[in-house]
């Protein structure tokens, strides 16, 4: 099977992104005893998009892996892939293959003969099972160590087997439970990197576990953060971070300054919000939906990520609007490229700001000195708790 | 906790594989239903055809059958056909006397054993536990009769216990009380430390350093701080020498002689000079009573199996 | 951790010759030339040369032989799939069952050996089969053997990352071949393990053959118990040492293959 460099690879002649799948979960339920880990979730996952269910240890995101696997059946609700619903089928006749967290090599046999294990169970015919196998094995970078056993390998190497194991049998759709988990973190970064190159250039479907915002960041094309049981908020890397709508998101992805306040009135696009630094404008995507009989927003919360407060000083000129607080700095940070200051606000209130180090020549602010923040009014955002 | 999938009750998926509760009962059946069919077919219903069998009668040329009767459980507490005849009921009683003596002995031998063995280095706790384990998986009756060669008129035990003027000169120190206990120990000694070691080897030793930090002194320790936490594998222990102990035949047999009748000795003379079955069978239902009893005991008071441990 | 103080040492040291000193009174007095098991006169092979010119030793060691591989075969098979089906499955009473198991562990032998005698017997009476023999030896000693092989499996079992099983069904193998290619070479060291050691049991045991051996059955054991009653000789204690022997050789090969290793594919 030739093919053209820069092509993508694809599985038996078929280019990349005509075999992509689409993944629906609707209203999936499931329960241990009392505890409910998966508490009605629905999620469409688009074809052969690097999906991430992010979040803390017990949110759901490993059940529900395990239950769009097979290894798991729900208690409610449905699983379709490309349109077919799966719930009945048994795991081993999904077209979906899984990379767990802790590998799950076969002990006994080979790197070879793991990476073999899928075809085989296929009855595949022996000479065909060579070949992708070497195949694959090149795709994945172990050629040269296929013929040990998995007690002899590193952990990174376990895992680029894990991969290879499932991959070679065409699924529709990956499953990858933590795969990175157990590395450090140089070699964490790399395979990162790997792994989505792979995904791109073999265009299917990827969904990825993991409780570690940075690598949901890197590598997804959406992300689902999950708490409890749920999905809190969906959508891609940058729209997760840039506009979180609820607490959780907001310092599960980052940190974020949080800010009570009571609606004052509606300007425009703009909100004027009532808060212990004084009056503050709200616009842009931040802005609340006019408070309509039914849902008065009086009280918000109000976020705004470190990096977007600006610290002035004193006296500096500001334009209008543009949410000026009297600040004290209570401590910095000094991480090199950035500073991290915690200030003493009206109210009561610490906040958080970094800033880049972009100057040349004395960085900044010291400990104890009064300053600025300006919170710019497309900065600030309303959280839906 | 049900799984109502689309009406289907309680699809189970464990290792991978989608269970029904039919299936999983098939898959048993499959799997442990042999092993499980074996051992109720030849070991409990035979058990409970001891139990039947030790109320029937036997007639005067030997042969057996109805009517139903007490008499085997009278005569086994005294009340034979002339009177009361204390024969029995002191065996019984003599053989538990040995069981709780034999693990009392195993207890005050064996304690500090595993003590001593948890204190070593992991490769001699290794080989340590190897060596206790070795005497135990060999034949019992070899290691029995051995003890009648160690004991004998010519050995260094005999000549000793002459010079020591416990025994007369020139004669062996079997058959004896004595000797059933030095048997009895000798066999039951590796069951006894193995469950008590394994207790040891999860024993949280900070607590014991806490008592000894706080001022007390050894015994205390090993009263407050070390004997609680081992209190389950000891329990293990001597139920698991306890149980065996009471039906020993082949110790008693060998090393107590034709003196010392204990259960053991009772029921195989029943089965074989005296054929009466029916009474050796409620001789041996007295023994299963012992079993049924400490096995619950031991039930209510630990958790987990530590037979396991003796592997 | 402290090491052990002296006392204990001493202490140890006197248990671990207390346990031992049978097992080497018999081994040094089977090479003693003393005829009557008289002190020691000299050093001879003679008794083991003797051992194979007794037909009657010859035959009991060839039925022991039977006994054991034809009951460690059986009991490994049912015991095997005992211990992967408790392991694995849920059924009705599994908690009961699980209980009943330990009961040939536990009960004085002597009561096993007459309960199985007396079904024997009546089974014989009502219906002709199990005449007292080889066959219900055999029976015998796989009954008690299977708890031990079962448990050995089971803990194994237990032991192993289930996500390696899952790993398998997820890369489309059937149940069946789950097992054959994955879960039972896994487990074949302890199937081994309590294959030695369901024949070790057979070859120590005394008390349940010696209850259910018919004419022409008898084994290694009962012939020693006979000599013994009669008197012990050194030919015996030749006997003695090689059974010790094999018992030693097998129940060390069974710690070997029960060595814990690592189940799971991860570092």
């Amino acid at each position: 099977m030739a093919q053209a460099p820069g092509e993508p690879i694809g599985w038996q002649g078929a280019t990349g992104t005509a075999r992509a799948t689409s993944v629906e979960v609707e209203g999936v339920r499931r329960e241990f005893g009392s505890f409910v880990a998966l508490d009605g979730v629905s999620l469409a996952i688009r074809p052969g998009e690097f999906l991430t269910l992010l979040g803390p240890s017990g949110c759901g995101k490993t059940t529900l892996l395990r239950i769009l696997a097979g290894l798991d059946v729900a208690d409610a609700g449905a699983v379709r892939i490309d349109g077919q619903d799966v719930s009945e089928i048994p795991a081993h006749r999904r077209p979906v293959n899984t990379v767990f967290q802790s590998y799950a090599l076969f002990p006994h046999m080979t790197v070879r003969e793991n990476v073999a294990f899928g075809l085989r169970m296929k009855k595949v015919p022996g000479t065909e099972v060579t070949q992708r196998v070497d195949r694959m094995l090149d795709l994945v970078r172990i050629a040269t160590f296929a013929d040990r056993k998995p007690a002899q390998l590193s952990g990174g190497q376990k895992q680029r087997v894990a991969l290879a194991r499932a991959l070679i049998n065409e699924p529709k759709v990956l499953l990858l439970d933590e795969p990175l988990g157990a590395l450090d973190s140089k070699l964490r970064k790399e395979l990162q990197v790997e792994l989505l190159a792979l995904q791109r250039r073999l265009g299917i479907t990827f969904i990825f576990v993991t409780h570690d915002q940075e690598e949901a960041l890197v590598m997804s094309d959406r992300i689902a953060v999950m708490r409890a049981g749920r999905i809190e908020q969906l959508g891609e890397a940058e729209e997760i971070y840039e506009r979180p709508r609820t607490r959780f998101v907001s310092q599960f992805l980052g940190t974020c300054n949080l800010i009570e306040g009571k609606t004052v009135r509606r300007e425009g696009l703009a909100v004027l919000v009532e808060t212990p630094f004084g009056e503050l404008r709200v616009e842009g995507h931040g802005a609340p939906a006019p408070p309509t009989p039914e849902s008065p927003r009086d009280a918000l919360t109000l976020a705004i990520r470190p990096e977007k407060v600006r610290l002035v000083s004193l006296g500096a000129a500001g334009e209008e609007g543009e949410n000026r607080v009297p600040v004290t700095v209570r401590e910095l940070i000094y991480i090199g490229s950035e500073t991290h200051y915690l200030l003493d606000a009206p109210g009561g209130l610490i906040l958080t700001a970094y800033a880049m180090n972009s100057r040349i020549g004395s960085q900044g602010f010291d400990l104890g000195q009064a300053a600025t923040a300006v919170l710019p009014p497309a900065g600030l955002l309303v959280l839906d708790d | 906790m049900a799984n109502k999938v689309r009406g289907k009750r309680e699809v189970e998926i464990r290792f991978g594989e989608r269970l029904t509760p039919a299936r999983q009962l098939v898959r048993s059946a499959l799997t442990s239903g042999p092993g499980i069919l074996w051992v109720n077919v030849f070991l409990l219903v035979p058990l409970l055809a001891v139990i039947a069998m030790s109320f029937l009668t036997r007639g005067s040329y030997g042969e057996i059958g109805l009517p139903l009767t007490g008499e085997n459980y009278t005569r086994l507490a005294g009340f034979g056909a002339f009177g009361f005849d204390p024969l029995y009921p002191l065996v019984i009683v003599r053989s538990l006397v040995l069981a709780a003596g034999t693990t009392t002995v195993c207890l005050l031998a064996g304690f500090p054993l595993a003590h001593f063995i948890v204190q070593l280095p992991p490769r001699a706790k290794q080989i340590a536990l190897t060596l206790v384990v070795i005497p135990f998986w060999t034949n019992l009756l070899i290691r029995t009769y051995a003890w009648q060669i160690l004991l004998g008129p010519q050995s260094l035990a005999a000549k000793a216990a002459s010079a020591l003027g416990l025994a007369e000169a020139g004669r062996p120190l079997y058959p004896s009380l004595g000797a059933v206990y030095l048997g009895m120990l000798a066999a039951y000694l590796p069951f006894f430390v193995l469950p008590l070691y394994s207790s040891f080897e999860k024993l949280d030793w900070s607590i014991a350093e806490a008592a000894m930090d706080l001022g007390a002194d050894g015994r205390r320790v090993l009263r407050h701080a070390i004997l609680p936490q081992v209190l389950p594998g000891m329990i293990a222990g001597m139920i698991l020498v306890f149980i065996p102990a009471v039906g020993q035949f082949v110790i008693p047999d060998l090393l107590g002689g034709a003196r010392t009748v204990l259960l053991g000795n009772a029921i195989q003379q029943q089965f074989g000079a005296s054929r009466d079955w029916p009474f050796g069978a409620a001789i041996a239902f007295v023994g299963m009573a012992v079993v049924m009893l400490g096995l619950s005991f031991y039930a209510r008071t630990a958790g987990r199996d530590s037979e396991e441990a003796l592997l | 951790m402290r090491k052990p103080s002296l006392p204990l040492w001493i202490w140890a040291a006197i248990l671990f010759v207390f346990l031992y000193a049978p097992i080497a009174v018999v081994i040094v007095y089977s090479f003693n030339s003393a005829r009557h098991g008289g002190p020691w006169q000299g050093f001879t092979f003679d008794w083991y040369a003797k051992l194979f010119d007794s037909r009657e030793k010859i035959d009991a060691a060839k039925n022991t032989l039977i006994l054991g591989l034809s009951s460690t075969g059986i009991a490994t098979v049912l015991g095997t799939l005992l211990g992967y089906g408790l392991s694995r499955y849920r059924f009705p009473g599994k908690k009961l069952f699980s209980r009943l198991m330990y009961i040939p562990v536990v009960i004085p032998d002597i009561v096993m050996a007459i309960a199985m005698l007396m079904f024997f017997s009546l089974i014989r009476d009502r219906l002709g089969l199990f005449e007292l023999g080889m066959t219900t030896m055999i029976v015998a000693h796989v009954t008690f053997q299977i708890p031990f092989v079962a448990i050995v499996i089971r803990s194994r079992m237990i032991g192993i990352d289930p996500s390696i099983e899952e790993a398998a069904r997820d890369l489309g193998a059937t149940a069946f071949q789950t097992f054959s290619h994955v879960t039972l070479p896994m487990i074949l060291p302890a199937v081994v393990a309590g294959a030695m050691l369901a024949f070790t049991l057979s070859l120590d045991d005394f008390v349940v053959s010696f209850f259910t051996t018919g004419p022409g059955a008898g084994t290694l054991p009962i012939l020693i118990y006979s000599s013994v009653k009669r008197g012990i000789t050194p030919d015996i204690n030749a006997l003695s040492t090689l059974i010790v022997l094999v018992s030693v050789i097998g129940t060390l090969a069974g710690l070997f293959f029960q060595r814990p290793r690592r189940t799971s594919g991860e570092s």
